[in-house]
């Protein structure tokens, strides 16, 4: 079976300690975690876990069955990338004199879509979303002008299908 | 009523219904031993040597009653000793909770005296575990443990709980808990999947009941009799499924597995409809999974979803407490012998007899005592019907394959995790929990020496466990792999062992050793003969193995009879 990228997603209470159960999975199987998003869900109180692996789809079978299990954990389930509508977000960090010394900047700042948030006098921070390609490339674009600081977020996605959670989610709302 | 969060863990062990824990106290749990103490009338505390015992004994408490067992520590090294009882228990799904004491909420990641993470160190192999911080935490999070260890897939469950939660006063209310939003343990049996289980086995020439502990953990033996004698399909035990079937019921075809019986192994790739009922496909079972039963149809009937379809693809899984689906399926089962697929395990039995099973229960060419044979005599002094409590290694696969059952619940041992040093505590448990059984713990001269500090247990709470130990002044399994797949080469497994009879009696508990075969059948009805514990160390042939044995990584067609 060959590997492949899986987006699994993670309805669960909001524990303390069932990150560490979670991980612990991905461990017991020798099983690098790509990326790893915790956030709020859409039913109050419910953390959602977004969790991109590469692997074969036995095994994302056998992690999905161990995560369902544990107790605090609500629903889990696995997509492929065209199930799902996904992206990252990244910041990046400038020296200020960059904006005005190397006219390209302002150009790959405006053709790639991202946004600046703060100016100041030492340096600029812009961000952008979307795909882990997109990202790269702009990261690749700036890169040779000098990166004072990068960081890029885990994936965060929504299914195209509904959901086979909504409804058992809304009736943990009720 | 304000009590203390100690007084509240013992009440709310009492509602739970336990009235005996195994424990070792320590600093940080004191407060706890201290409500122990005032509740003694109501609540037995057995202490242990080591807190690896209390895990074994509450795991031999609980694999022996159906109950949960219940084990005590204090933080750090106290916490740290359950661990392997607590991985064995998860590996095994034993019902255990286990409470240990922590150091102070505001000493909490300061590397306190005796501080460690055992929330984090358990994570993998519990349950489900919980801090405790707060006294009044405490009904509600025992109520959950109690329901988590006990409820579907049973597993252990532990429990920390912070010194100043057990000081602090609360408010003691109990209400059990029935149910967890995030936490499905019982699936909905879905009708349409028994009445497809039931037309595959319907229509099958070849069926095949390959079954495991979840008849004991859902209490399904009387349905499980009830489908073979109404099927006619011969049925096979896994390692935790031995005594949930009479040993001597003729659709009993013996034991799966890498030490099992030939029949069974090699059958299990002849079969068109292979029926696995709360068994999980351990690779001990399966061998090679690339070659397991590929010409069959496969019915599993699980409780836990992520075992289904985890080693072995199924045709039809039916989801569900084991109890419920198969009294589902019974009326739906046509009447039926299968008489000459059966003749082919009488065949297969026949060559198994001649080629192991006579010569290891009489021996002959004047070689030592055999295991077998030890292992006949204990049947034939308890009637069939002791609790045998086994170890891990050549005597324990000794043990499975000869010891005779009767009644269900009645072989306690470490399947999944092999835990060494398992049975002797895990006997003390079993005793406790059915004092009116005989309870026999059979060990190894290696396994002894894990946990023999118990000895000390045994002595103190009077357990009148009979302990016997198989000694071939070899860690006979592995020396059997060295001997097998390693030319040779006894890397040490060679033991010189101390005077066990001496360190018995040192113990206060009668003691005596058999060297020559004509002196065991007296030495074994002196034991089972006796009302309080003894100790029979038996020196048995050094380098005997066990057969049949399907290799590591071969298929269960290829089990080799030597």
């Amino acid at each position: 079976m060959e590997n492949k990228i899986f987006t699994i997603s993670v309805y669960s209470e909001n524990n303390v300690g069932l990150l560490n159960r979670i991980s612990g999975i991905f461990l017991k199987r020798h099983i690098n975690v790509l990326s790893l998003n915790v956030s709020d869900s859409e039913v109050e109180h419910v953390s959602r876990f977004i969790i991109v692996v590469k692997t074969t789809e036995k095994w994302v079978q056998n992690i999905v069955g161990q995560i369902e299990k544990q107790i605090e954990v609500i629903k889990a389930f696995y997509h492929i990338d065209e199930e799902t509508i996904f992206l990252e977000s990244a910041i990046f960090k400038i020296n200020s004199a960059l904006l005005f010394d190397e006219r390209q900047i302002q150009n790959i700042i405006k053709e790639s879509h991202s946004e600046i948030v703060t100016v100041s006098r030492d340096f600029f921070v812009i961000s952008k979303s979307g795909k882990r390609t997109e990202i790269n490339d702009l990261y690749n674009k700036l890169k040779r002008y000098g990166i004072m600081q990068f960081a890029r977020s885990g994936r965060i996605s929504v299914s195209k299908e509904k959901m086979e959670v909504t409804s058992l989610l809304e009736q943990l709302k009720s | 009523m304000k009590i203390s969060g100690a007084e509240a863990v013992i009440r709310c062990l009492l509602e739970e219904g336990v009235n005996l824990v195994y424990g070792y106290p320590g600093g940080a749990i004191m407060p706890v031993y201290d409500e122990l103490y005032k509740f003694q009338d109501q609540l037995q505390h057995i202490l242990v040597r080591h807190e690896q015992g209390a895990a074994h004994a509450a795991q031999g408490f609980a694999r022996a009653t159906g109950k949960v067992g219940v084990a005590i520590a204090t933080s750090g090294p106290g916490a740290t000793n359950l661990v392997t009882g607590i991985a064995d228990a998860q590996i095994d799904s034993t019902p255990l909770v286990c409470i240990t004491g922590q150091v102070g909420k505001h000493l909490l990641g300061s590397d306190a005296f005796q501080e460690t993470d055992i929330i984090g160190i358990s994570t993998p192999v519990t349950k489900w575990n919980y801090q405790i911080t707060e006294a009044h935490e405490i009904p509600e999070i025992i109520a959950k443990a109690f329901y988590i260890a006990r409820s579907g897939r049973p597993g252990p469950v532990l429990i920390d709980i912070t010194k100043n939660a057990q000081f602090d006063e609360m408010e003691f209310s109990y209400t059990k808990c029935t149910k967890i939003r995030s936490y499905n343990p019982k699936p909905t049996l879905n009708h349409e999947k028994v009445a497809e289980a039931a037309a595959l086995i319907n229509a099958a020439k070849k069926p095949y009941i390959i079954f495991g502990q979840g008849v004991i953990l859902s209490e399904a033996e009387a349905e499980l009799k009830a489908l073979v004698e109404k099927t006619g399909i011969p049925a096979a035990w896994t390692i935790l499924g031995l005594s949930a079937m009479p040993t001597d019921h003729p659709l009993n075809v013996g034991m799966l597995g890498m030490h099992g019986n030939y029949g069974p192994n090699i059958l299990t790739n002849e079969c068109d409809v292979l029926i696995a009922l709360g068994m999980r496909f351990d690779d001990r079972v399966t061998g090679s999974l690339s070659t397991y039963a590929k010409q069959a149809k496969v019915i599993h009937f699980e409780i836990d979803p992520a075992e289904i379809d985890k080693n072995v693809k199924t045709t039809v899984a039916v989801l569900a407490d084991l109890k419920e689906a198969l009294t589902a399926l019974i009326p739906l089962v046509d009447k039926n012998s299968h008489e000459s697929w059966h003749n082919e395990f009488k065949e297969k039995y026949k060559i198994e007899l001649e080629a192991v099973i006579n010569e290891e229960l009489a021996p002959t060419n004047g070689k030592g005592i055999s295991m077998g044979e030890t292992i006949e005599m204990i049947n034939k002094h308890s009637n069939d019907n002791a609790i045998m409590v086994s170890d891990v290694g050549q005597h324990q696969m000794f043990a499975c394959r000869y010891a005779k059952f009767k009644t269900t619940k009645s072989n306690v041992t470490s399947g999944g995790l092999g835990t060494m040093g398992f049975a002797l505590p895990a006997a003390i448990g079993a005793k406790m929990g059915m004092p009116d059984r005989e309870v026999v713990a059979i060990i190894g001269d290696g396994g002894f020496q894990m946990n023999i500090q118990e000895l000390g247990t045994i002595f103190q709470s009077k357990v009148p466990v009979k302990i016997v130990v198989l000694n071939n002044e070899f860690l006979g399994m592995v020396r059997q792999w060295q001997e097998l797949f390693f030319d040779n080469r006894y890397a040490s497994t060679i033991m010189v062992n101390p005077n066990f009879c001496a360190i018995a009696e040192g113990y206060y508990i009668k003691a005596k050793k058999v060297t020559k075969r004509e002196d065991l059948d007296a030495a074994v009805a002196e034991m089972m003969a006796s009302k309080e514990a003894y100790f029979l160390e038996v020196m048995v042939e050094k380098e005997n193995n066990v057969f049949p044995m399907i290799p590591t990584g071969a298929s269960v067609s290829d089990i080799r009879l030597s």
